[in-house]
């Protein structure tokens, strides 16, 4: 006999004593945990108890490729107390611990994503089936949204996988692929999602007659010695709390938070243990760093939805052929990221030795990922074998988009845009370009509105931004096409209008520009770099420089300083230093000296004699190098709107977070302004400004909403 | 039936160069850089026939594994086959069978070689002695039947050039030759000389080097190997001279300089009908006109096939040897091709053949241009698809109108094949 109750979200049918409970958010694409569910599961959950029919029950999703994908990110926004954190941690906590304690067992028949508090109600079922398919992944995500596990996962997962590999996967907020998740323990069978359903009503039946009893958890060597007392777990919680803060020097509440509420389980008990998650759940959903963190997942969010464009109606081209003019560095960064998403790829440069050095570089990026086990041989050989190169243009006639990675020089890109729209007809051609404006080189152009600029940042495939730059003359199927071929290539793609240093390099430039100028006022480089990794970015200014190239750098300051004037006039010392023929780190000496292996070895103490104050040194409180250097940055990012380079705040925080670093715990310099108060921003630019004139005066939007007290973005809810 | 591109990896001596490559990799280079060279679309290729010679044990059809390209739909149609050394004509000749049967559109075919990378074969007991282990019951049982492996047992057995049906090496037969058709050593190193001299123009001028799809390599992969390096520019007649006899040392006349170097590379061609061609917007290189294989008893005059094979496929194609602008003859050896032209041009050998008059005299400015196997080296499965595209392309560049290519291979047999300019 088959009872069928019918709810929102989840349905149950009973199929020869077993509760098949399914999980089918309604007119979503994916199940969300929210407290509105918590009346359904309650009901369901009363069913089982009462009805003397079913012995078990077996949770199941609906859903395609995900099982539970995690909370209700849009419920976690609209909270305004840590009260109201607390309570809703209180909520699921309560849910999931009554689904633990039935006494009919419950079985996780899992495919697809199991993300945060669906790995939570996982935990609390009596037994874990996965599939072994591609697309089912374990993670506890929480902390990356300032958050913790709130729904007893701090207190569940040591338990089944052990004190050391939870704190892992709860600091670490890691993918746990299936096999991992087997051998990990999180999971107790591992099947083919066509017999998950099967397995799971077998052993959901085997744990109702008592034919299968859980096994306790086998504890290693390691395990017995440092989880299993008092002395090796507050060892194992000293070396997080070390790697924690090593890793974010401070700056992330989350881990720390996580990491005692962890320690207070193990010591005093569940009881306690889930006390303390409710609570730092709901502290931490009131601190800024998790506003901050919410904020940019709902803007990658929002950016992964962005076409690019206005106008509806305009569709993207389909790019089954990237041609490469460069098998460089950038060139064959950009190679070695299409190749993974199955683009052909046809490199075109001056000598078959730059062609070998390009398809060595996608080589040894896939060979990393090989390593990793992030790929099987197999996909390594058919990544490989999507590049080729040579030195004409053989291969490219029928490429939809060609990408150029040349030398930074007007007249070789004007040379390669001819060639490239003789040889490749129907190409859209962008280019790589960090420095010159595209309108420039589309001035070459038979089809200039063709030519875009597509900015990828280095290293290629770990730069996570694309800074897609738009020309007076682009049309709107070439923006939509290099936007929609950033995203394929899993680049988080920003749009900007044309101009010197387009978004990115732009607000970068006073930054570097002011760095450089405390160096001529005799600031140690190290002082300066410590005030700035302090800040939160993940290296300073001057080891940026020394990363990037001094030559590079040398070449983008002097267009900068042509197009902007005095506040973005390079310092003497940069000059010097490039003066003096130092490039950085590829040149094995910079502002910093570098071992042959190019291991950083400290500063280069002949630097400081090119001052032009000869040697002379200085020391500066970090909070007065932070104003003087990242001020200027937020200043330009509000210029860049004012020009409208930028399309939005948005955009800009974006940029500035995926693009250069920007500590993604401040959200972006639009957000940054609002933390501040753009009052007091202005009052400290015009400070600065009355003692370096030119250098800091506020842009006029900015001087506005200090007059008008407004903000970017609402104070508080949903961020966009 | 029109062949729309060729290309090739380049040759290396076997142990040099590709030595870390597979025969698979090999494949997969060249058809993968077909792919990019051509940009065909992938959907539109539904057949891909490779020949190889010693297929690997852990991948006996090539053809299969280099069809799974990521360029490729997973329905294509993949065969391997063997012909020895006419292995990738066969594929060839196979792919265009089947076009013109209507089975398949657009085919891929050629081959590949490793003959660094060969397998290694155990002895028979040893075999028998690690069988009987894998199927022993306890550990005691198993160590028990590793005991009785004795040295002798681990002596493995490696391929070797011979022919099954009469124990001789090709380098034996191909001395036989030499000796049963009055084919001097002086000759066979002029002739060697020759072609590696033109080789090395071909190389110098870049028509090689067109067909060539360059290759990194390994283990480094910091630089690209992008010619042939068995080609020897400053080869002279007397250092070819100073060689010793290898294969019969006393009376002997074919040296490791006159007989074509063991070679690892791979080649392939892209066929479809014409009208296909068309639609795709290419311009053909050229068309097959007619081919004929052929054989002999191995026993005789191993390598003599092609003599029979070619006055076939002239026939076949309506045409005389007068009619053929460019020979492009495969040379395993000096003393092979020197006995087969000579067969072209015999009354006897006609008469073997079934015909009342022989071929001809083959033009020596028309054979073999820029030189052949002796030179730039035979990856047994993958000559006949290089021999095809640089035949056409020669022809392309000549603006001659026909051309004869013929190949011998183990077994006594023989290809030839009849080409047209597009």
């Amino acid at each position: 006999m088959n009872i069928a109750i019918e709810s929102r979200s989840l349905s149950v049918v009973v199929e020869d004593g077993i509760a098949m409970i399914t999980f089918d958010a309604p007119n979503a694409p994916i199940n969300a945990l929210n407290s509105r569910l918590a009346g359904e599961f309650d009901a369901i959950f009363a069913q089982l108890e009462s009805d003397e029919q079913i012995v078990a029950a077996v949770l199941l999703s609906a859903k395609p490729d995900v099982w539970i994908a995690g909370a209700d990110i849009e419920e976690l926004v609209s909270l305004t107390t840590a009260a109201e954190g607390e309570a809703l941690s209180r909520g699921g906590q309560r849910m999931l611990d009554r689904l633990a304690a039935l006494r009919k067992p419950v079985v996780a028949a899992i495919h697809g994503a199991c993300l945060g508090g669906g790995l939570e109600v996982a935990l609390a079922c009596h037994w874990r089936v996965l599939s072994d398919h591609p697309k089912s992944v374990c993670a506890l995500p929480e902390v990356q949204l300032g958050l913790l596990p709130g729904a007893g996962g701090t207190q569940r997962l040591p338990q089944v996988i052990g004190l050391q590999a939870a704190l892992d996967l709860i600091l670490t907020s890691r993918n746990v692929r299936p096999r991992k998740a087997r051998s990990l323990g999180l999971v107790d069978d591992l099947v083919h999602p066509a017999i998950l359903r099967q397995v799971a009503v077998q052993r959901a039946r085997e744990l109702a007659t008592g034919t299968r009893v859980r096994a306790d958890r086998k504890t290693s060597a390691s395990g017995l010695l440092l989880e299993d007392n008092p002395v090796g777990r507050a060892l194992v919680f000293r070396q997080a709390r070390e790697q924690v803060m090593k890793k974010t020097r401070g700056a992330y509440p989350a881990p720390l938070a996580a990491i005692d509420v962890i320690a207070e389980g193990q010591s005093h008990g569940m009881t306690r243990g889930l006390e303390a998650e409710a609570k730092q759940f709901g502290a931490l959903a009131m601190t800024a760093v998790s506003r901050e963190l919410t904020f940019l997942f709902f803007a990658t969010t929002a950016l992964k939805k962005d076409p690019g464009v206005a106008t509806s109606g305009v569709s993207a081209r389909i790019v089954k052929r990237l041609g490469l003019v460069g098998a460089g560095f950038m060139g064959a960064g950009i190679a070695g990221v299409a190749v993974q998403k199955q683009s052909p790829v046809r490199f075109k440069d001056a000598s078959l030795d730059r062609i070998a050095a390009g398809v060595r570089a996608v080589r040894s990026v896939l060979d990393e990922r090989r390593r990793k086990r992030q790929i099987t041989r197999l996909a390594f050989d058919d990544m490989l074998s999507l590049v080729s190169g040579g030195t004409d243009y053989t291969g490219f006639r029928k490429s939809d988009l060609v990408i150029e990675a040349v030398f930074e020089d007007l007249a070789v890109k004007h040379e390669v845009l001819r060639e490239v729209e003789a040889a490749a007809p129907n190409a859209i051609f962008a280019s790589n370009t960090s420095t010159i404006p595209i309108a420039r080189i589309a001035e070459a152009a038979s089809r200039p509105e063709r030519v875009i600029g597509m900015h990828f940042f280095s290293p290629v495939h770990k730069m996570p931004l694309l800074e897609v730059i738009v020309a007076p003359t682009t049309n709107q199927e070439t923006i939509a096409t290099a936007v929609a071929y950033g995203k394929q290539l899993g680049k988080t793609v920003i749009v900007v209008s044309d101009g010197p240093g387009f978004y990115v390099n732009r607000i970068l430039a006073p930054y570097i520009n002011e760095a450089g100028k405390l160096l001529d006022e005799g600031v140690g480089m190290d002082a300066i770099d410590e005030a700035l990794v302090a800040f939160g970015f993940p290296v300073g200014p001057i080891t940026l420089l020394d990363e990037v190239g001094l030559d590079i750098a040398g070449k983008s300051g002097r267009i900068m300083a042509e197009a902007f004037g005095a506040r973005m006039e390079p310092s003497s010392t940069l000059q010097r230093v490039i003066e003096s023929g130092r490039v950085g780190r590829k040149g094995g000496a910079g502002f910093y000296a570098y071992d042959a292996a190019g291991k950083k070895e400290g500063p280069s103490g002949s630097v400081y004699a090119l001052t032009p104050i000869a040697g002379a040194r200085r020391t500066m409180a970090g909070s007065e190098i932070t104003d003087r250097t990242v001020l200027p940055m937020l200043n330009e990012a509000v210029r860049c709107l004012e020009d409208g380079v930028l399309r939005s705040t948005r955009d800009g925080d974006v940029g500035a977070v995926f693009g250069i670093g920007y500590p993604p715990f401040r959200g972006g310099p639009f957000r940054t302004i609002d933390a501040m108060g753009a009052p007091d921003v202005v009052r400290r630019l015009d400070a600065l400004d009355a003692r370096f004139p030119g250098r800091y005066t506020p842009a006029t939007r900015l001087r506005e909403m200090a007059v008008l007290r407004e903000r970017f973005y609402p104070s508080t809810g949903k961020p966009l | 039936m029109a062949v729309v591109a060729g290309v090739r990896t380049p040759f290396a001596r076997s142990g040099t160069a590709l030595a870390n490559y597979t025969a698979l990799d090999l494949g997969r280079h060249a058809v993968a850089a077909l792919m990019q060279r051509t940009e065909l679309d992938g959907a539109a290729v539904n057949l891909l026939v490779f020949g190889t010679v010693l297929p690997s044990v852990l991948a006996p059809n090539i053809a299969r594994e280099v069809s799974l390209l990521p360029h490729f739909p997973r329905d294509v149609q993949a065969f391997t086959v063997g012909r020895a050394c006419a292995s990738a004509n066969q594929a060839i000749t196979d792919a265009a069978d089947q076009i013109v049967l209507g089975h398949a559109t657009v085919a891929i075919a050629g081959g590949a070689e490793s003959l660094t990378q060969v397998p290694i074969l155990h002895s028979r007991r040893m075999a028998d002695t690690l069988i009987a282990a894998s199927k022993a019951k306890s550990l005691s049982q198993r160590l028990g039947v590793l005991g009785r492996i004795r040295p002798r047992d681990l002596i493995p057995i490696t391929p070797a050039i011979a022919e099954p049906s009469t124990g001789q090496t090709m380098g034996q037969s191909a001395d036989t030759m030499a000796k049963l058709n009055g084919i001097s050593r002086s000759a066979q190193d002029e002739f060697a000389l020759r072609s590696h001299l033109r080789a090395a123009e071909g190389t110098r001028d870049g028509r090689l080097l067109a067909e060539i799809a360059p290759i990194t390599i390994p283990p480094t992969h910091m630089e690209m190997l992008a010619s042939d390096n068995g080609i020897r520019a400053d080869s002279s007649l007397a250092q070819l001279a100073s060689l010793k006899p290898v294969f019969d040392k006393q009376y002997g006349t074919v040296t490791a300089g006159n007989a074509s170097p063991l070679t690892d590379g791979a080649a392939a061609v892209l066929l479809m009908r014409e009208d296909v061609a068309d639609a795709h917007g290419y311009a053909p290189l050229g068309f097959i006109r007619s081919y004929a294989y052929a054989a002999i008893d191995p026993a005789e005059q191993l390598l003599q096939a092609p003599v029979f094979a070619a006055p076939r496929a002239l026939e076949r194609a309506g045409l005389s040897l007068n009619d053929i602008d460019l020979v492009e003859m495969h040379e395993a050896f000096a003393a092979q091709v020197l006995s087969n032209l000579h067969g072209l041009a015999s009354p006897y050998w006609a008469e073997r053949a079934g015909f009342s008059s022989p071929v001809g005299e083959v033009d020596p400015t028309k054979l073999n241009v820029m030189g052949g196997s002796l030179a730039i080296g035979h990856p047994f499965g993958a000559t006949g698809a290089r021999i095809v595209t640089t035949l056409l392309n020669e022809l392309a560049r000549r603006g001659g109108q026909f051309g004869l290519l013929t190949v011998c291979a183990a077994g006594g047999m023989g290809h030839a094949m009849v080409v047209e300019r597009a």
